[in-house]
């Protein structure tokens, strides 16, 4: 209570000049939340900028819905705090936090039409009922559904009850939207089309947003930057390409995209030998031992049909523009390489191939027993 | 009392409008019979005249004691058809102070139960729902205690505390309590003992709802606490909140043993004390309370029911509420 914001924003907040809602800088400092022996949050430090949508990304239980159930109020940490504009508000009740939610489940009130539902948090705060309509109107629009304000939840499909839902989080024009899997009930159709929408919308308003999600390709399509999580802790936080291209962690570089790992040797220059093939190292070399195994990304991987290639095919799913090719190499290791589809006519299950790696620095990692 | 107090049917106004169609069913069907004839000739009609058998016999079970109740009542042998017995009735002595006093003393046990239940089972919905269990076990434990049982203890106590308390200002309290004109004792009497339904009834109300997601819902949106109750969950639970008035108004209207042992006389009581008098006037005060609770039940039930045009209103209202 003591940090409430100030009260000139409050009653400023939704009915301000311009839409231009005011993007703010959120950080996470240190945030440790237990339930009983499991640990949730771990420590999390992570700094949003201002206008910047970034997705919390990982396993399911990592703990990215405590983080976010956090900025919004809902889940007290056992230490460290929530910045908001520079100010603590990890003690602030969460109907003082100016913060817009979007939850997983269909959360729209059962009671009340969509037109009501959105005026919601207006109503709350006392606007008077042709303004709040007039509002109502407004974001029914922006979320491309002018024509359902006077239907009831249950006269809706999960998208439309879900666009709703983002309309009243943003009624009340907060500096910070959260979201929770707003998508994962959707399906897959729905969910490409949403995705961008909300894309579109949060660069539009510049609005602080936190999207969580465990599903990668959301997180990497959508965001400025995406913050992988693993146990609590967050393991890198960075722009979706650099994310892929240059993954801080082996537990990033194997979680987003696919990776192979294929065994290889440090050779003393300094080189990996795998596959065949020497390459340069990124990252840091393990001194314990020559023996590693060298994490490739399947679009590097080179495949041609060869009669006298040491490689099988295994299996071969077509995805459109390219086909993912499953290899068995000698010595029992598997490979997967992605190809573009017309190159892979030839290359069927039980054909032979020879398999090589484009000439890529690439990461690795001591080989685990 | 087993026998009196109505069974546990949670989100009986519900199954009001289900039944309904239910019935109309046969009716909607019989027009697909003639077409689908050629193919299965023999199955069809036999659902539909078990049905109707069935429906018959339940209706009549139902209303022959009714019609001859009321027949008993308005035909006077050997003088043809005559509603004296009524007029007596509404003219009689008590009956108007005795139907008061159980209508006030229903309205008062709804409101604390209500009050009790709501608070309490939201608490533990959102804060502890491993308790849940113990809630529900306490909840229930009324079901199982016989009213004789419980008006032993009640009667114990009140003995026993005048007794005790005489120079406390106590004493008062428990003088105050057993109030000939509104017994407050009764009314926590069958607060315990409404418990269960109202348990019931709440719980298969909030387990319609996601209660602690339209509560986050609600306080993101800067809903305070009492705002989010009284506008958000209350109104969502508006079936399960009539359904337990409704079966709280029926246990109440019709509870004997309690309130006759302690020497109260609310309209229970008054019709078993009168109908030994007057045979006529005794059957008809049955058929008189039973129409009277059935409206009761039924003007409960519409209100439970019809959520979206009733609950659309407010917000068109122009008045808007502040809220902290
Ligand atoms: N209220 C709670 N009580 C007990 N344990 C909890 C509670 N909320 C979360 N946890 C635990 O904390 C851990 C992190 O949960 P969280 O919901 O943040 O995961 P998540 O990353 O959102 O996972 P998902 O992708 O499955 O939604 C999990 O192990 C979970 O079991
Ligand atoms: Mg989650």
């Amino acid at each position: 209570m003591s940090t409430t914001l100030p009260a000139a924003r409050q009653s400023e907040g939704f009915d301000g000049r311009t839409d231009s809602a005011p993007g703010a800088r959120v950080e996470f400092r240190g945030l440790r939340r237990a339930f009983g022996s499991t640990v949730a949050l771990d420590g999390l430090d992570l700094t949003i900028e201002p206008g910047e949508l970034v997705a919390l990304l990982g396993p399911s239980g990592c703990g990215k819905t405590t983080a976010l159930r956090v900025v919004a109020g809902f889940e007290q940490p056992d230490s460290g705090e929530v910045l908001v504009d520079g100010e603590d508000i990890t003690r602030v009740p969460a109907n003082r936090r100016d913060a817009g939610m979007v939850f997983q489940s269909y959360s729209l009130f059962p009671n009340l039409s969509a037109r009501d539902n959105v005026a919601f948090g207006l109503r709350v705060r006392g606007v008077g009922a042709a303004r709040r309509r007039e509002r109502a109107a407004e974001l029914l629009d922006l979320v491309g559904l002018p024509d359902h304000g006077d239907r009831y939840p249950h006269q809706m499909s999960g998208g439309q009850q879900q666009r709703v839902a983002l309309a009243r989080a943003l009624a009340l024009r907060p500096r910070v939207l959260l979201l929770d899997e707003p998508l994962s009930a959707l399906d897959a159709k729905v969910r490409a089309s949403l995705r961008d929408e909300i894309r579109r919308l949060q660069l539009s308003l510049g609005i602080t947003t936190v999207f969580v999600t465990h599903d990668q390709e959301e997180a990497l399509s959508m965001a400025d930057r995406v913050a992988v999580l693993n146990a609590g802790r967050l393991e890198q936080c960075a722009a979706p390409a650099e994310l892929y291209e240059r993954p801080a962690t082996p537990f990033v570089a194997e979680f987003v995209g696919t990776m192979n790992r294929l065994p290889g040797r440090i050779t003393d220059s300094g080189l990996v030998e795998v596959a065949g093939a020497r390459l340069p190292v990124d990252g840091p070399v393990p001194t314990a031992t020559r023996e590693v195994e060298v994490l490739v990304r399947p679009e590097n991987v080179t495949a041609t049909a060869d009669p006298e290639g040491t490689a099988t095919v295994v299996a071969a799913s077509f995805f459109g523009a390219v086909t993912r090719l499953h290899l068995d190499l000698p010595g029992g290791t598997s490979v997967k390489a992605d190809l573009p589809s017309r190159d892979a006519g030839e290359l069927a299950p039980g054909a032979r191939a020879a398999v090589g790696l484009t000439e890529r620095p690439v990461l690795v990692v001591a080989r685990s027993a | 009392m087993a026998a009196m107090t109505p069974t546990p049917a949670p989100a009986t106004p519900d199954a009001t409008p289900d039944t309904a169609s239910g019935t109309t069913a046969p009716a909607a069907a019989a027009p697909a019979g003639p077409s689908v004839k050629a193919r299965a000739p023999r199955r069809r009609p036999r659902p539909r005249v078990w049905r109707a058998a069935v429906f018959l016999l339940a209706g009549a079970y139902f209303l022959v004691p009714l019609v001859a109740s009321f027949v008993f009542t308005v035909h006077v042998p050997g003088q043809g058809v005559s509603f004296e017995a009524y007029t007596q009735l509404l003219a009689a002595d008590g009956f108007t102070e005795s139907m008061l006093l159980s209508l006030g003393l229903a309205a008062a046990t709804i409101a604390l139960s209500l009050l009790l239940a709501v608070p309490a089972l939201v608490a533990v919905r959102l804060g502890s729902p491993r308790l849940r269990p113990v809630v529900e076990v306490m909840c229930m434990l009324p079901l199982v205690v016989p009213p004789i049982a419980l008006v032993t203890g009640i009667t114990t106590v009140l003995r026993w505390g005048p007794e005790h308390l005489s120079r406390t200002p106590l004493y008062q309290t428990f003088l105050a309590v057993q109030d000939e004109r509104f017994p407050v004792v009764l009314v926590l009497a069958y607060t315990v003992l409404a418990l269960p339904f109202v348990y019931r009834s709440l719980d298969a109300g909030m387990r319609a709802v996601d209660v602690p997601t339209l509560v986050e819902a609600a306080r993101s949106c800067g809903a305070s606490w009492p705002y989010v109750v009284l506008r958000v969950l209350l109104p969502n639970l508006r079936a399960s909140l009539a359904g337990a008035a409704f079966l709280t108004l029926a246990l109440v209207l019709g509870e004997f043993t309690i309130a006759s042992l302690l020497g109260f006389r609310p309209f229970a009581v008054w019709i078993v004390t009168i109908s030994g008098a007057h045979a006529r006037m005794s059957v008809a005060v049955s058929v008189l309370s039973l129409l009277i609770t059935w409206l009761l039940l039924l003007v409960l039930s519409r209100a439970g029911t019809n959520p979206a045009t009733v609950s659309s209103a407010p917000s068109t209202s122009p008045t808007s509420r502040k809220e902290s």
